[in-house]
C-alpha cells in the first residue's frame, strides 16, 4: 500500500456525537432521579431514614473524591476520612466566626480543604501503590491526634474556636431555606449533584484523558506531552475540594461535630466500600456511600449490631477484588440481565413442555 | 536533522551509550543493532527518561536535552513504546486527541486533524471505540496515529511491527514509509525485522554495545563486514 492510497483510504463513517437516542434519554433518567429522590423521598421516608440519606448524599461526594483518585488516576490515598475531617472543621470554624451566606461557607471550606488536601498529596509526586497508602494513612493519622487535641470549634474564642468550660454549645446553623431535616437532605442531594456535575466535566475533557493516561502509564503519559506532577497534584486538589464541601454539608446537618466522629479507620473502611462500589464509574460512589451510611441505618432499626459491617465489608472487598473489579455498579446489572434471561430461558421452556402436554 | 554527538548514559555499573555520534538528515532512518546495543536508551535519552552523563542532542538546531521531558511533545516529539502504550480507558478518538492538545496546534482544527490521523494510518474503525476492546495490530495502528497528529517533527518508533503477522507488518510499512511525507517529520525506526527496516529506511545506523558502528544507505549498512559480526558474532567464537 503506498502513501497515496492510504491517504484516499474512506474515512470511518462517524455518527455525530450527540445525536443518538441514548444521549437523550441518560440525562432524562438522571433528572426523573434526582426529582423523586428530592420530592418523592422526603415525603415517604420517616425522618430517621431522610437523616440516614443525608449522610448517603455527603459521603457520596466523599466516595466520589476517593474514586476519581483511585479510579481515574490510579492514586490509592488511605487519608480522605482525615481530609474530611479538615472541610468539617474548617466549615464549623466559619460559622460559629462569620455570618458569611451556607453556600459561601460550603465554597471556602473546600477551597481550603483543597489547599491543605494537594499538600497530603504531595507525596504522590514521588510514590504509588502502597507506600503511597501507609504515607497518606500516617497524614490521616496525625490530622485525627490534631484534631483530638483541638477539638472541633464550639463557638469559643481565639483560632481554634473551642471553649473547653461551655456548658451549653451552640448548635451550628444550618441556611435559612434548609433548617429542617428533609430540606437539609434535599440541600445536599443538589450539592452533590454539583459535585458530581464538576467531576464529570473533569473526567470527560483535557484532565480525564490526562489521568487516563497517567494511571496506565507514567511513561506514556509524559512522552504524550502530560505534565503528570501537575495532573496528579490536579486530582488531589479535586478530590480533596469536593471533600472539603462534603465536610461543609456534615457540619450544617450534625449540628454538633467531635473529633470522635472522625476515627483514622474510617478512611480504611471508606477505600473498601469505594472498592466495592466501582471505582471506574461515577455511580460507584452512591453505591458506597448506600453501603457505608444506609446499610448500617438499616441493621440498626432492625436491632443489628453495626459493627458486623466490618466483616461484611472485608468480604465484599475480597469478592470485588477477586471476580469483579469494575464494582457492584458494574457487576449488578450483569448478574439481573443473566437472571433474567435464565428466567425467561424457564419461561420459554416450561412454555413449551405446557403445549405439548394436551 | 537530528545531530547525535558523544552522547554516553551510564545505568548503573553499565555503559548503556558510549559516545554514540551519528546524524539523522531525514526521512525515515533505521538504528538497528542486536539486544542491548542501547536503542531503547537512546530513544529514552531523547525521551527525557534517562540522563545522559555527556554528550548532546541537536534536533534542527535545537538543544533537545536542555527541553523538560513533557514539553518535547510541544516540541514535536513522538514516539510509540516497544509495548504499545494507547491508553485502553479512552476511545480512538481521544487517544489521538490527546497528543493534540498537548500540542501547539489551536483547539479549532482539533477533530479534523484527529479524524485525518485516523484515516492515515488506515483505521477502519469507529474512532468512539474504546482501545481496550482493539486488537494488537489496531493498537500499534492508533499509536502511529497518535504519533503523526499535531505536526510532528520527530518520531521514534520502538519496534512498531513486534509480533505482528506479516500482513499487519506490509500495512504498517506502508504507513511508516508514508509519514515523513504526510508530516514534515523525520523518523527514526527501531526494528529487528530487517524487511521492514529496509522497506522504509533510506539510511540507517547500527549501534553495537553502545557505539554507532556503521550508519548510512540502508543497503550498504546491512552488507557492511562489522555489521553483520555485530549480529552474528566473530569466526573465531563459532
Amino acid at each position: 500500500m503506498d502513501a497515496a492510497s492510504l491517504e484516499g483510504t474512506a474515512r470511518p463513517s462517524l455518527s455525530p456525537r450527540g445525536l443518538d437516542a441514548r444521549t437523550f434519554v441518560r440525562p432524562a433518567v438522571i433528572v426523573a432521579l434526582l426529582a423523586f429522590v428530592l420530592f418523592a423521598l422526603p415525603a415517604l421516608l420517616s425522618l430517621y431514614y431522610v437523616d440516614a440519606l443525608t449522610q448517603v448524599a455527603i459521603y457520596a461526594i466523599v466516595a466520589l473524591g476517593l474514586g476519581l483518585l483511585a479510579g481515574r488516576v490510579g492514586l490509592v490515598s488511605l487519608g480522605q476520612a482525615a481530609v474530611l475531617a479538615l472541610g468539617a472543621w474548617v466549615a464549623a470554624r466559619l460559622l460559629f466566626a462569620t455570618a458569611l451566606p451556607f453556600p459561601i461557607v460550603l465554597l471556602l471550606a473546600g477551597l481550603v480543604t483543597m489547599a491543605l488536601g494537594t499538600v497530603v498529596g504531595l507525596p504522590a509526586l514521588r510514590l504509588s501503590g502502597l507506600y503511597l497508602a501507609l504515607i497518606t494513612l500516617m497524614l490521616a493519622g496525625a490530622i485525627t491526634v490534631v484534631l483530638a487535641t483541638t477539638n472541633f470549634p464550639n463557638g469559643g474564642h481565639g483560632f481554634l474556636g473551642y471553649n473547653s468550660n461551655a456548658l451549653h454549645t451552640p448548635a451550628m446553623r444550618r441556611p435559612t431555606i434548609a433548617s429542617s431535616d428533609p430540606a437539609f437532605f434535599r440541600y445536599s442531594v443538589i450539592v452533590g449533584a454539583l459535585m458530581f456535575l464538576l467531576a464529570l466535566v473533569h473526567v470527560r475533557t483535557r484532565p480525564g484523558r490526562a489521568w487516563a493516561a497517567i494511571r496506565q502509564s507514567e511513561a506514556a503519559a509524559r512522552a504524550a506531552g502530560i505534565n503528570t506532577t501537575l495532573y496528579k497534584l490536579w486530582a488531589f486538589a479535586l478530590a480533596s475540594f469536593v471533600t472539603g464541601v462534603a465536610g461543609g454539608l456534615l457540619a450544617g446537618s450534625s449540628r454538633y461535630l467531635y473529633s470522635i466522629d472522625f476515627p483514622t479507620q474510617a478512611s480504611i473502611t471508606l477505600l473498601a466500600v469505594v472498592l466495592m462500589g466501582g471505582i471506574f464509574s461515577l455511580w460507584g460512589a452512591i453505591v458506597a456511600a448506600l453501603l457505608l451510611q444506609l446499610l448500617p441505618a438499616l441493621l440498626n432499626s432492625w436491632g443489628v449490631s453495626p459493627d458486623w459491617l466490618t466483616i461484611l465489608f472485608g468480604i465484599g472487598v475480597l469478592q470485588v477484588l477477586t471476580t469483579a473489579p469494575a464494582g457492584l455498579v458494574d457487576q449488578v446489572p450483569k448478574d439481573l440481565a443473566r437472571v433474567g434471561r435464565l428466567l425467561s430461558g424457564v419461561a420459554r421452556r416450561r412454555a413449551r413442555t405446557g403445549e405439548s402436554t394436551p | 536533522m537530528i545531530e547525535v554527538s558523544d552522547l554516553t548514559v551510564r545505568l548503573g555499573g553499565v555503559t548503556a551509550l558510549d559516545s554514540m555520534s551519528v546524524n539523522f538528515v531525514q526521512g525515515t532512518c533505521g538504528l538497528i543493532g542486536p539486544n542491548g546495543a542501547g536503542k531503547t536508551t537512546f530513544f529514552n535519552v531523547l525521551s527525557g527518561f534517562v540522563r545522559p552523563v555527556g554528550g548532546s542532542v541537536r534536533a534542527y538546531g535545537e538543544d533537545l536535552l536542555g527541553m523538560v521531558h513533557f514539553r518535547r511533545a510541544r516540541w514535536g516529539l513522538r514516539r510509540s513504546f516497544q509495548t504499545e502504550q494507547a491508553i485502553e480507558q479512552l476511545s480512538v478518538f481521544d487517544n489521538v486527541a490527546m497528543i493534540h492538545e498537548h500540542s501547539r496546534l489551536s483547539r479549532a482544527s482539533r477533530r479534523q486533524e484527529v479524524l485525518d490521523a485516523i484515516s492515515f494510518v488506515g483505521l477502519e474503525i469507529d474512532p468512539q471505540a474504546k482501545v481496550a476492546t482493539l486488537g494488537a495490530a489496531q493498537r500499534r495502528l492508533v499509536e502511529v496515529a497518535r504519533a503523526v497528529v499535531g505536526e510532528p517533527r520527530l518520531v521514534l518508533l520502538d519496534e512498531p511491527a513486534a509480533g505482528l503477522p506479516d500482513e499487519e507488518t506490509e500495512h504498517l510499512s506502508g504507513v511508516i514509509k508514508a509519514i515523513p511525507g504526510h508530516t514534515g517529520a523525520l523518523v527514526i525506526l527501531v526494528d529487528h525485522d530487517m524487511s521492514l527496516v529496509s522497506a522504509c529506511c533510506g539510511a540507517t545506523a547500527v549501534l553495537d554495545f553502545g557505539t554507532v558502528i556503521a550508519s548510512g544507505p540502508t543497503g550498504e549498512v546491512l552488507r557492511d563486514e562489522k555489521v553483520m559480526r555485530a549480529y552474528l558474532g566473530t569466526e573465531e567464537i563459532v
